[in-house]
């Protein structure tokens, strides 16, 4: 028992002391939630991917500019006679965790996986006709069709070693109906800078420094990762000093935390922006007072409602600073925006009365908003700033929150008339906004179109993108989109999203447009 | 008595079925968890896909009784968020929610019976007139802000506690404790003191008023005329009478601490049952919510059956239809 005693007793001493050693090296990184899974597949999901990418890697990765970056990819092409095939040369030279080596059958087996159908990476991949190993070193996609920005849908997917997960049946990805879970949930093996030491789901998760990775060394040796998922609770964490980086941190904690000494607060904008949706055609509104006709499918209403809405006072009032308010529903650092259309009009609330006049509403009109209230930064608050705002002009409008899980079905199943809603663009390209918002809404275009916008004309250009390969007409294609749907305000865009993360001030830790920070970009100043 | 326990299990299945179908009805209008589980990029006919394999179209009825056919075998099925099964992640988030809850019932029971007796047998003093004010803010306060409060006092500007997590725990088999660590010890004090105040303020003012009540009474007088020791006679005599509401009390209200742990877990990130239903909610985890439910009713169920039987063992009224087997 003595002896029992006086070993733990020196195990605890000898951890103490390792802790001390490692001090500087350490990062102690909290977040509101916790990486769903560690099976790289079977979420597509930010907090998820942005723990995996300490683990494992991708193909190419994009860099906090928002430009693609080689990663285990070091060249891709389109093949030179066959523009429908990418071609991706490997890095060599790798090894994964267990000391495998990486090659181009592990890519073949990643990619395969990721689109198989229980995998939630699939749509990323819907294009992919057929993955093969030319050699060793290069693996050739061929596509469907035209794909000329196929590699931008990589940045989240992640490799993994073909013969780890035949030994651990994990070639297919988690079924939940089967109910039984998967080696790969829990066990990794990635090619990635960081190895997982210990995981408690919710509570802790350790990682430390892969000696043998390919890359520079980083600073941070080792990350302790805390999800904390009461905010106040995470801002006293790094008050207090047990904690050394937060990652989500609430707008109206952002001055407080700057003003305090000893930490600092890191911002920069969001690939997402904040808009509103209303409903097209001719039918009556479910939730109006106008009965006879649906008054958003006047274009002089929309104007109206435009010029009644004061962005600049929902980024300083309702945002306290944080958003960069826009004039279309494009986030900046995503292909085909420009600083015209970014460019939004001043508040007129004399000629927006005048349009709404004209448009035959001068007594206004009732209609119902539904807003969410747990998904983007503020997102009820800003709703309530737009009932008064609209209501300067006479448009009487009464709120609907609800959590997220309740109100994007409002949106899919086209139940709303008028909705708030947030759009990220993974792929960096405005052909994904188009897509999904301004497409008729038909097989699988137009998913998030709840207002039912419908032009011919925009469908048949938005298709083109797909697949035309010249990325000059390819731009020009865009920028008329674009022009259009800013003329007709499909949509009515109020600010992109800004990011916030708070650090202990010897730490340097530069925003991610993708929420996706990697520790390796950690610098710690002495 | 057998007969009577088989009885009061019968009623207590029917309970349970009645929580879980009031559950499943109630799970409908949380939303849409697979919206929770996929991105905004999943292709909608994917999520069609996904909602079908889920088995989320069936009825109401047809999904409650697949759960119950499930429940029955043990099976709780797979958690939507953490893909991992619901009955381990319940089991491993428990003995965290235990700790806390017995931690904090020892404190109200404790400091709830010595200000008790301090109030009723100073009733006038200045010490008992500030005791009782204070107790009043200990009833009114809601739970998240006293947890907030005693975060920014003692972990932030005094930083003697930790103020989040349950520091290091200590591997015991199935068991993690955090009691075996000093960091343990630390971190388990403040939640263990908000979730405390509400039933503190409880059990001391149950006590003040029981033993008003019993000091009052003949056999209080007879033994101060028969000059018994002031100390004996609250002591030994008053505060021993007092002691059975209190030890009923105590135990049906262990079930709730158990149960309303949910807020104090979630303002100091402590690991239990409590914050894992929350998040839960968030995200519309259904496996995890219907389980969480029936532990709840469980615990519920168990504590009223365990004193149903203590007072039928205690009180010999209740034994009369029964007991008459014997004669």
């Amino acid at each position: 028992m003595k002896m029992a005693m006086a070993r733990l007793g020196v195990a605890l001493l000898t951890s103490t002391v390792l802790a001390g050693a490692a001090g500087a090296e350490t990062i102690r990184w909290a977040r509101a939630s916790d990486a769903l899974t560690l099976d790289p597949h079977a979420q597509n999901q930010g907090p998820t991917h942005n723990f995996n990418h300490h683990i494992y890697e991708t193909l190419v990765d994009r860099d906090s500019e928002g430009t693609l970056q080689p990663r285990l990819a070091t060249e891709w092409t389109l093949k030179e006679d066959d523009p429908i095939v990418w071609v991706f040369t490997l890095r060599e030279g790798v090894t994964f965790h267990d000391g495998a080596a990486f090659t181009a059958e592990d890519v073949v087996f990643s990619l395969d996986r990721a689109r198989s159908e229980r995998s939630n990476m699939r749509q990323l991949h819907a294009d992919v006709a057929e993955v093969t190993a030319v050699d060793d070193f290069t693996v050739e996609v061929r596509m469907n069709g035209p794909s000329p920005l196929y590699p931008n849908n990589l940045t989240n997917t992640f490799i993994m070693d073909k013969d780890w997960a035949e030994t651990n049946n994990v070639v297919e990805v988690q079924d939940y109906a089967a109910g039984e879970d998967n080696y790969a949930v829990r066990n990794t093996n990635g090619t990635g800078p960081y190895i997982l030491q210990s995981r408690e789901v919710d509570v802790r998760s350790v990682l430390t420094l892969n000696e043998n990775h390919w890359d520079e060394t980083p600073q941070v040796t080792e990350i302790v990762y805390l999800p904390i998922t009461d905010a106040a609770t995470r801002i006293a964490a790094l008050l207090s000093g047990e904690v050394d980086l937060v990652q989500d941190v609430p707008v109206q904690d952002i001055d407080r935390l700057s003003s305090t000494q000893g930490i600092k607060v890191e911002t920069g904008p969001e690939n997402r922006v904040i808009y509103f949706g209303y409903r097209f055609g001719d039918e009556p509104l479910a939730s109006s007072n106008i009965t006879d006709r649906n008054p958003f499918n006047d274009p002089r209403v929309r104007e109206a409602m435009e010029l009644a809405i004061d962005r600049d006072a929902i980024a300083s009032v309702v945002m306290r600073g944080q958003a960069i308010p826009t004039g279309v529903a494009n986030p900046p650092f995503v292909d085909g925006w420009t600083e015209e259309l970014n460019a939004y009009p001043a508040v007129d609330l004399e000629r927006a009365r005048e349009l709404m006049a004209e448009a035959g509403y001068e007594d206004g009109f009732t209609v119902t908003l539904d807003t969410p209230n747990n998904r983007y930064v503020n997102d009820e608050a800003i709703s309530q700033a737009v009932v008064g705002m609209l209501g300067r002009i006479g448009i009487n409008v009464t709120l609907a929150s609800r959590p997220v899980a309740q109100h994007s079905p409002l949106v899919t199943s086209n139940q709303t008339d008028f909705y708030l809603l947030g759009w990220g663009v993974p792929t960096f390209d405005s052909a994904y906004v188009f897509n999904d918002l301004v497409h008729t809404k038909e097989g699988n275009y137009g998913a998030y179109n709840g207002g039912l916008y419908s032009n011919p004309e925009l469908d048949e250009k938005i298709k083109s993108l797909g697949t035309e390969v010249d990325l000059d007409v390819r731009r020009q294609t865009m920028a008329e989109i674009w022009e259009v749907v800013k003329a007709e305000r499909v949509l009515l865009p109020i600010h992109n999203q800004v990011l916030a993360y708070a650090m202990k001030d010897n730490i340097t830790l530069p925003v991610h447009p993708e929420n996706q920070p990697m520790m390796t970009d950690v610098t710690f100043a002495n | 008595m057998l007969a009577f326990i088989i009885r009061r299990l019968a009623q207590s299945v029917l309970v349970m079925l009645f929580v879980a179908l009031i559950a499943f009805i109630v799970f409908r209008y949380v939303g849409d968890p697979i919206t929770a589980m996929v991105g905004v990029e999943t292709r909608l006919e994917d999520q069609e896909i996904m909602r079908e394999r889920l088995g989320l179209n069936d009825p109401v009825i047809v999904q409650f009784l697949r759960f119950i056919g499930n429940a029955m075998r043990g099976e709780f099925g797979i958690s939507y968020r953490l893909q991992q099964p619901v009955t381990e992640l319940i089991l491993s988030r428990l003995p965290a929610t235990l700790e806390l809850a017995f931690a904090s019932a020892t404190i109200a029971l404790v400091f709830g019976l010595v200000l008790g007796v301090y109030t009723a047998l100073r009733p006038r003093s200045f010490g008992s007139a500030i005791i009782m004010a204070a107790s009043l803010v200990g009833v009114s306060l809601p739970t998240f802000l006293i947890g907030i409060a005693l975060i920014y006092i003692f972990a932030v500007e005094l930083g003697w506690f930790p103020s989040f997590g349950r520091g290091q725990v200590v591997d015991l088999g199935s068991w993690r404790t955090g009691l075996l660590t000093e960091s343990g010890i630390r971190s388990i004090i403040l939640p263990a003191i908000t979730l405390s105040l509400f039933q503190l303020t409880l059990i001391m003012r149950l006590v003040r008023a029981e033993m008003l009540e019993v000091l009052r009474t003949e056999y209080i007088r007879f033994a101060k005329a028969r000059g018994l020791t002031q100390r004996a006679i609250n002591f030994g005599h008053a505060l021993k009478n007092t002691l059975v509401p209190v030890i009923t009390i105590t135990g049906l209200q262990l079930g709730s601490v158990i149960a309303f742990a949910i807020v104090t877990e979630t303002v100091f990130q402590w690991p239990g049952v409590g914050s894992l239903f929350i998040v839960s909610v968030q995200v519309v985890d259904v496996p995890v919510m219907a389980a969480y439910l029936m532990f709840i009713a469980l615990v519920f169920v168990l504590i009223n059956l365990i004193v149903d039987i203590l007072y039928y063992v205690v009180d010999p009224r209740l034994r009369v239809d029964g007991g008459g087997a014997g004669k």
